[in-house]
């Protein structure tokens, strides 16, 4: 059995303490009641304010429990809101683009489509609200490993299927290839999940910068490459939309 | 709809642009939009909502116009550009409500009253006399009731000492909003033009629709002095040029908002239909040059005139509580802690297990308009959880759409090829499923969400040959995404016969009023 952290075991008692009663309590009852000197009670209730689980009333001085403790329990964001905050930028992006855009969240070992926007031609198009696409070898599925641990582990414990002769399959090439998706912010996948088909995606973060999906358009290869490499301003798009995304999510409470 | 969403215009390839005003119910905005029909940048400003004694919504219409001013100048700047990238403006307004103002000074003389307002619910009775409130539909359209301007003008005219008197002498405008900023805008006390456009003007109960002029006779009977009235334009014409900081600006559109959305979702031919989802729905339908009188508690409307264009005639349908009955189930239900997840709720189940949710929360609208009626939630049994609930309540607004779709069909004899929509609940993917279900017919929504901006900038931008014709606004319809029908003819019928008994049980709720 590992030792135990002093330092968490009194914040621990701090906040169970604050939690005990309906009052605000001032530095010294709390140092008292816990038996720590004053300047070590001090340290520790400045560190959980600045975390957000303590609050300083401002007229008193005293403390009471700070509202990200709430936020804790409470911290899933609903995917349909995430549809609903991303629905104007998804827009603009598949206009600007001229290409379709793919909203998806993690789901069991998969990315789950919550949200789709038609390429704005005339041509017949089917709503892929719904669907699921692979996590290792789709832009979209890329960028949630990389940034999503819950989402690598699944990548790495499933198994990667072969789709195309470019689908990565090798472990040791996944997280090499995930490795530049977070250097460079963003993910690709050049005819790996579907041949002819090129796509580009960029994480959303919500508030605490916390992955919560990602965003990008797909296209005939042609359109959505020049050359071998990516053209960059759709790349510039794609992360611009992912910015703007996020920061509605950032903007407001839940 | 935040208004942090703008974009410099450079990224739109620069100009030139037409800027659109919505002055709307809760706020005025204005959106600059380039010559694809996409958003450049937005500005918008609540203004206050004055609640004198229940049943009364007030505006200040001084207030209004400072903020209308303030929102052109604020989307410009946004944009990064000046007036001279702008070649025309154009306008859609709330709709109905109304604001008297001394021609002299150009001074409101009382709060404008909103269209929500019910304190004239008794003079449209006493209106009625014997023959109830279809006493004008056949010349207006619609029946007498406390939304129309009319019946406002009057009550202004009854209850302000010395009104009567001084508007029979010439010296007092009426206007809905449209009239309010135009007249402001092309100058105000200093030649400002004092004119309507026809959608506008066919919502006073004032309007005959086959004149498109005000019908003398109507007026006498309610009560309003002709000299009061402005001059009826179309919708698409260059009403004269804004003074002031926008100097030289072609003020060129009026819609009402409604109108507005539908232009903007590109209707221009009979059968096309668009309906706007949002705390309530508005549905319309293009029933071309002919106005077509309902049978079935429909409105006949004016969708639109171009200039001296033959004027299109539209079927007006609303439902009283949509989204708000989504705010309901999350503010007073506590079911839910955001709108959006409703969905998530609704989805975690297959179907409505056998619960039906009739929202007759102040009674039936179109088609039945029963007042006696109150809300209803039938086929409660142990097996219902709040999932089937949430899916009752989605479920709810699709079968409204149904009957209003089902009305109009009947009204017009033309059947419905695809319902276009727009609003804050297209973000529901289920709701919008479900409405494609039971009307069985796809339903499809745009690539940008601002229809009624978007209206009232076709409309400026025709009147100045910013865009050729309508084929050209057609082309910049975009389909975001369309849903098509998956239920099997069977359970459409047996679900909306179940809706329709649900219907039934909530009549006669209310016994005789005293």
């Amino acid at each position: 059995m590992a030792r135990t952290i002093q330092s968490l075991e009194r914040a621990a008692a701090v906040l169970r303490l604050l939690a005990g009663g309906e009052r605000r309590l001032g530095l010294s009852e709390i140092a008292s009641a816990l038996d720590l000197a004053k300047g070590t009670a001090h340290g520790l209730i400045r560190t959980l304010q600045q975390e957000g689980f303590v609050e300083q009333d401002p007229a008193t001085g005293r403390y009471q429990l700070g509202a990200e403790l709430l936020r804790l329990g409470n911290s899933y964001l609903d995917v349909h809101e995430l549809r609903a905050r991303a629905l104007v930028w998804t827009d603009d992006l598949a206009r600007s683009s001229g290409e379709s855009v793919y909203l998806g969240v993690l789901h069991q070992q998969g990315v789950l489509i919550v949200h789709h926007v038609f390429r704005p031609d005339d041509s017949r198009q089917v709503l892929e609200v719904g669907a699921m696409q692979p996590l290792h070898s789709t832009a979209l599925g890329k960028v949630l490993a990389a940034y999503d641990p819950v989402a690598l582990s699944e990548a790495l414990e499933g198994e990667r299927q072969a789709f195309t002769e470019r689908t990565v399959t090798g472990e040791a090439e996944f997280e090499a290839a995930l490795e530049v998706v977070r250097s460079r912010g963003w993910a690709a996948d050049v005819e790996e999940t579907w041949d002819g088909l090129a796509s580009v995606a960029a994480p959303i973060f919500d508030r605490r910068r916390m992955p919560v999906g990602a965003v990008g358009v797909t296209g005939a290869v042609e359109r959505v490459c020049e050359g071998d490499e990516l053209r960059p301003l759709l790349v510039a798009a794609v992360r611009d939309t992912a910015r703007a995304v996020s920061r509605d999510l950032g903007a407001r409470r839940f | 709809m935040s208004d942090t969403h703008e974009t410099h215009a450079s990224a739109h390839g620069g100009g030139p642009f037409i800027a659109a005003i919505d002055q709307g119910t809760t706020s005025s905005r204005c959106i600059v939009f380039d010559k694809d029909g996409r958003i450049v940048a937005v500005d918008q400003k609540e203004h206050e909502q004055i609640l004198p004694k229940p049943g009364w919504v007030e505006h200040d219409a001084a207030e209004i116009w400072t903020n209308v001013q303030q929102v052109v100048k604020g989307a410009m700047e946004k944009a990064g550009i000046t007036k001279d990238d702008v070649l025309a403006l154009g306008i859609t307004n709330q709709r109905e409500t109304t604001v008297l103002w001394e021609k002299a000074t150009g001074r409101p003389v009382h709060n404008a009253i909103v269209w929500q307002d019910t304190r004239t619910d008794g003079l449209c009775r006493e209106l009625g006399r014997n023959v109830g409130q279809d006493r004008f539909r056949r010349e207006t359209g619609l029946p007498l009731a406390s939304y129309f301007a009319g019946p406002k003008i009057r009550w202004l005219l009854d209850n302000v000492e010395g009104l009567r008197e001084r508007a029979e002498k010439g010296e007092i405008l009426f206007g809905t909003m449209d009239s309010w900023v135009i007249w402001n805008l092309t100058g105000g006390p200093d030649g400002g033009r004092h004119v309507t456009d026809v959608t506008n003007a066919s919502r006073t109960l004032l309007m005959n629709l086959h004149t498109m002029d005000w019908d003398e006779k109507i007026c006498a009977s309610i009560g309003v002095p002709m000299a009061v009235l402005p001059e009826i334009r179309s919708s698409a014409e260059v009403y004269g040029e804004a003074t002031g900081d926008l100097a030289g600006l072609p003020v060129a559109s009026a819609l009402g908002d409604q109108q507005a959305a539908l232009f903007g979702q590109t209707c221009f031919d009979q059968g096309e239909a668009k309906s706007t989802y949002g705390t309530g729905t508005f549905l319309l339908m293009n029933t071309g040059h002919q106005p077509v009188n309902s049978y079935n508690g429909l409105l006949t409307t004016v969708g639109y005139r171009i200039g001296d264009q033959e004027p299109v005639f539209a079927l007006e349908g609303s439902i009283a509580v949509t989204g708000s009955l989504v705010q309901w189930m999350r503010d007073q239900m506590g079911l839910i802690n955001s709108a959006a997840e409703i969905e998530t709720l609704a989805s975690s189940v297959e179907d409505n297990g056998g619960a039906y949710f009739v929202p007759a929360f102040s009674g039936l609208f179109a088609p039945y308009w029963r007042s006696d009626a109150r809300g209803v939630i039938a086929g409660l049994t142990r097996y219902v959880t709040k999932a089937h609930l949430a899916r009752a309540v989605l479920e709810a607004t699709a079968w409204q759409t149904r009957e209003i779709v089902d009305a109009m069909q009947k009204d017009s004899g033309v059947e419905l090829s695809a319902l276009k929509v727009d609003g804050g609940m297209t973000a529901n993917n289920l709701l919008m499923q479900t409405i494609s279900d039971v009307l069985d017919a796809p339903v499809v929504r745009p690539m940008v969400a601002e229809t009624t901006c978007l209206g009232a900038a076709y409309a400026a931008g025709l009147a100045v040959g910013f865009w050729s014709d309508t084929d050209e606004l057609r082309a910049n319809w975009k389909r975001a995404a369309e849903w098509t029908p998956r239920m099997d003819a069977d359970t459409r019928e047996r679900e909306y016969r179940n809706w329709l008994k649900a219907v039934e049980r909530t009549k006669g709720w209310i016994e005789e009023e005293s």
